[in-house]
């Protein structure tokens, strides 16, 4: 048993592809907690698409041995939408080794990581990684990363995670400069709920960061603001697989298992203790997250209801930051109202629905939520356009603050794209001579469609970007609706700011008709903000539909022709008496992700 | 009226030439199989016989081309067939003399349809017609010499490189003849034909141009007082084609000869197109290898009202019980696309120019599915 101070525990935070992972690996073969034989790259990220994409999605704690000391490594998800998975994390620790790529130097998720290490009290390790690169330049990374967090440039590990030179003096760094935990343990046990996971056979597995007291296996626990109870039916650490011990003592990170079948009664952030002589206070921080994207999923074949309804149940049980609820939409059937912690999130869920379930879905255009307040003076928060009432007082919409980070040139195509967005100008700094930040308060709005592909190709793939909410403010907002032959389609209904509402309204119009085959009678297809019509185009009804002869020889096949034809037209979806194929509204939904 | 069928359908493959838009069951040439396939079709009508009607109503030569058969076996066919009150026999125009047309007239023929197509030189080139628009015209006059009353003319439309002044001329040139029936036919272009490889996409590339053809088809015929009775038929008043009305009407009919389609008491059978399968079997006093097809009920009316749905006259809605989607029908009559009138159902006049897709949509889902 180690007594508080042979404990050290840490994070690896970094900005997108900086080395987390390899450096992870590293340690672990270094600390011989995995035999190279064992050693596959990034064996942390367990799922396959965070190894495809590179990215941690779930966190996880490792237990290592370095020189007589218990290192646990807690590792972070690295983007926007998990900022609260990983303030979580990082409240379970005392340090954190903050990787900077040599060649890139400081990007957005550094100073993002940066600023919430800083906020939670934590040592930070500032470690230059990938110097064995050609284009590294570790004397400038250096310089810019401990500018960042108050550090001598020297002090600053300069390292190569891929071949291992400068890992070993890094965990010297970590054993030497990252205080002990604190905590009491005799005190009523408390314990941080930092990340969960969810095991078909064992019910809820909750990685926890004991913080006062102890636990032991078969203990009577409680989860103070769910206020959930179970029994610790088996405690231990990872290494990196479970390893059972019968205790968990204050300063240690391990997991407990609930054997809770359903992950929303245990929620990360949430404070453990025991149900006898309990703790008074949770720890501080809990906060219930709250999805800021939501979009419609509706699956291409209405057949797949159930099965798209069992697959998002299956990864809602290991993802307690999906929402979704029923959605019934007049064009395209039975399908969910989602909503995500933010845009790589709705990407990674629709991806593992589609991928893991086999399922084919028609997304939406994706919305962010609004605050309503109508003119009978009701207050609604509303996450699908097709429930923004037409006539409203006041809506409000939440807002982002942006941070930026682009060599000098390009600063000004960042402004212009930033202002096309309804941006306000917050803050620029000079990073280096080359570098700059640049800070904008944005509508979440205005960033959910193409900002990522926008800022990308106006930047030539050199600025980073990353972003916290800061609050709802009113906006000049209207609702846009899209009529086929006088009825609305739901499906298709967006909210959009007044300026942009006519372009975006001709955009799609012209797309439907392009896409809409000729029906046998004309069909409108209007764009309109309340009972005024933005944009207006015809599909024009066919002149001639007929089977040219038809004798006693070919009865037959005419009516097997029919027949095929009749078949044909169940797939397509019916707005009014207007049918309409999926294709055209999947070009339709396309075009807000394309462009607007 | 005796019991039995009253239409009866004999047809006649061999063609000098295969058009290349052409998809039918032909034989080019083969004189030499002529005799033995006017045995052999007397030889199964003999063995179908008790199906028919004693006195039975129409019976239709097609083809093929009945008038390239030898015209010694041509008689010989026609002598044996049953009297009826309309005989049709097809004809192309460059196998019309003034003798056949002569001979056809004593053997009981009342009606001829010629196959005229068009009467422009470089459209029947298209169309690999053999006769010139001078041939088509004498035929027609040949045939009215010998004392027919009764002549229909074949069109086709929407051929490559038509202009709607080109179809405007072809109309007048018809028109012109006085036909007392015309048939007006689109070009298909079927599938797997040489004629879709040649000018299939060409097809495509005018069919927007070639969209307000049919329109202008009806609206001549129409002011020149003939009456659109189907959708791709215009006769004088009381000129229908019988034997084709039977088809439309959903009456029971008896097919003779290789690829022949026969329909009897929900039963329907196709002879297959092979010849010397057909003349080995009826030289062996069997009946032809054939396809069988036995029609529910419910296909039967559909089939009824896809036919019906093809005249101007209303289909008995009785008839046709089932097969409509009453909420579709509710949809037509609002769209102005279909009626119900003298308790039939029929299309409107702008419904007909759209037809198989007014008639998709009032089809009920087959009832197949419909049970699940």
């Amino acid at each position: 048993m180690s007594s508080l101070d042979r404990i050290r525990n840490f994070s690896i935070v970094a900005h997108i592809d900086h080395g987390k992972s390899t450096l992870a690996d590293r340690i672990l073969e270094l600390t011989e907690t995995l035999s190279e034989r064992e050693m596959r790259e990034q064996v942390l990220d367990s799922m396959e698409l965070e190894r495809e994409r590179g990215i941690t999605i779930k966190a996880q704690a490792v237990r290592v041995l370095w020189r007589g000391h218990q290192l646990n490594l807690i590792d972070t998800p690295g983007h926007v939408d998990f900022t609260y998975e990983v303030s979580r994390a990082l409240q379970a620790c005392e340090g954190a080794v903050l990787v900077v790529d040599a060649a890139q130097g400081i990007e957005a998720q550094t100073l993002a990581n940066a600023y919430l290490a800083i906020e939670n009290d934590l040592e930070i390790v500032p470690v230059v990684n990938k110097i064995d690169l050609p284009q590294a330049d570790p004397g400038a990374a250096a310089t810019e990363v401990a500018e960042l967090v108050g550090d001598r440039p020297e002090r600053v590990r300069r390292i190569s995670a891929k071949t291992g030179e400068g890992v070993e003096e890094v965990l010297d760094a970590i054993v030497d400069r990252i205080p002990p935990p604190e905590g009491d343990p005799d005190a009523p046990p408390r314990a941080l709920v930092f990340d969960s996971s969810y095991d078909q056979y064992r019910g809820v597995v909750a990685f926890v960061r004991m913080v006062d007291g102890s636990f032991s296996t078969r203990e009577r626990l409680r989860a103070m603001a769910a206020g959930t109870r179970f029994e610790a039916e088996e405690l231990g650490f990872f290494s990196p697989d479970r390893r059972p011990v019968p205790t968990l003592e204050a300063g240690e990170v391990g997991y407990v298992v609930t054997g809770l079948k359903d992950v929303s009664r245990l929620r990360v952030g949430d404070t453990l203790t025991a149900q006898e002589q309990p703790a008074i206070d949770p720890l501080p921080g809990y906060k219930d997250v709250k999805p800021t994207v939501f979009a419609g999923l509706f699956p291409t074949d209405s057949d797949d209801y159930p099965a798209l309804r069992d697959a998002l149940d299956k990864l809602k049980l290991n993802d307690a930051s999906l929402f979704y609820e029923p959605e019934t939409s007049q064009a395209l059937g039975f399908g969910f109202r989602c909503g995500f912690l933010g845009l790589l999130h709705m990407e990674i869920v629709r991806e593992r629905l589609e991928r893991e379930f086999d399922l084919d879905l028609l997304v939406t255009a994706p919305n962010v939520a609004y605050r309503v307040l109508t003119k009978a003076g009701q207050e609604l928060e509303v996450h699908n356009p097709a429930d923004m009432p037409r006539e409203v007082e006041l809506v409000e919409e939440p807002y982002i603050r942006a941070s930026t980070i682009v060599p000098k040139d390009y600063v000004g195509s960042v402004m212009e794209l930033n202002n096309e967005r309804r941006g306000r100008f917050h803050h620029m700094e000079y990073l280096s001579e080359e570098r700059v930040l640049l800070t904008y308060d944005l509508p979440l709005a205005e960033i959910v469609y193409d900002y990522y592909d926008q800022l990308k190709s106006r930047t030539r793939g050199y600025a980073s970007f990353d972003y916290d909410i800061i609050g709802f403010e009113p906006g000049d907002l209207v609702r846009l609706d899209v009529l086929l032959a006088g009825e609305a389609v739901d499906a298709l209904s967006l909210i959009v700011h007044r300026e942009g509402a006519y372009p975006r309204g001709r955009a799609l119009v012209e797309r439907l008709r392009e896409e809409i085959p000729r029906q046998l009678f004309d069909v409108p297809v209007q764009a309109a903000i309340g009972s005024r019509i933005v944009a207006r185009e015809t599909i024009k009804a066919r002149r001639k539909d007929v089977l040219a002869k038809c004798y006693g020889g070919d009865i037959t096949r005419k009516r097997k022709l029919l027949e095929r034809q009749k078949k044909g037209k169940k797939r397509m979806k019916q707005v009014g008496s207007v049918e309409v194929p999926q294709e055209a509204f999947l070009a339709v939904l396309n075009l807000d992700g394309e462009r607007r | 009226m005796s019991p039995g069928v009253r239409h009866l359908y004999v047809h006649l493959p061999f063609c000098a030439h295969r058009c290349g838009y052409c998809d039918f069951v032909t034989l080019v040439g083969r004189t030499g199989s002529h005799r033995s396939y006017v045995d052999a079709l007397l030889a199964e009508l003999e063995l179908e016989r008790q199906a028919l009607a004693a006195d039975v109503e129409t019976v239709f030569l097609g083809g093929g081309t009945p008038t390239f058969t030898e015209p010694a076996e041509l008689a010989r066919l026609l002598a044996a067939l049953p009297a009826a009150d309309e005989v049709t026999v097809e004809a192309n125009p460059e196998t019309v003399t003034p003798a056949l047309a002569s001979m056809m007239r004593a053997a009981g023929v009342r009606r001829v349809s010629l196959g005229a197509q068009s009467f422009n030189p470089r459209l029947l080139a298209v169309l690999e017609r053999r006769a010139d628009p001078d041939v088509v015209r004498s035929a027609f006059y040949d045939v009215r010499d010998a004392g027919f009353d009764n002549i229909s003319l074949d069109l086709i439309y929407g051929i490559p490189g038509q202009s709607a002044a080109d179809l405007a001329s072809d109309l007048a040139e018809a028109i012109a003849l006085a036909p007392e029936h015309l048939s007006c036919y689109e070009l298909e272009a079927k599938p797997g034909t040489r004629f879709t490889f040649a000018h299939g996409d060409e097809l495509e590339a005018q069919a927007e141009a070639m969209e307000r053809y049919f329109e202008l088809v009806v609206e001549t015929l129409v002011d020149a007082g003939y009456r659109w009775y189907e959708t791709a038929n215009f006769c004088r008043p009381g000129r229908q084609a019988r034997h084709n009305l039977g088809y439309w009407q959903g009456r029971d009919y008896l097919g003779i000869g290789i690829g022949a389609v026969s329909t009897v008491k929900g039963l329907r059978w196709r002879n297959r197109p092979s010849l010397g399968g057909y003349l080995a079997a009826l030289a062996a006093g069997r009946r032809p290898p054939r396809e069988e097809e036995a029609l529910e009920p419910a296909v039967q009316r559909r089939e009824r009202l896809l036919l019906g749905l093809r005249l101007d006259e209303p289909v008995s809605l009785a008839g046709v019980a089932g097969a409509v989607d009453p909420s579709a029908l509710a949809r037509m009559e609002r769209l102005g696309l279909a009626e119900r009138r003298h308790g039939g159902l029929a299309l409107t006049r702008r419904g007909r120019f759209l037809g198989s897709g007014v008639t998709v949509a009032l089809m009920a889902e087959s009832p197949a599915k419909s049970t699940i």
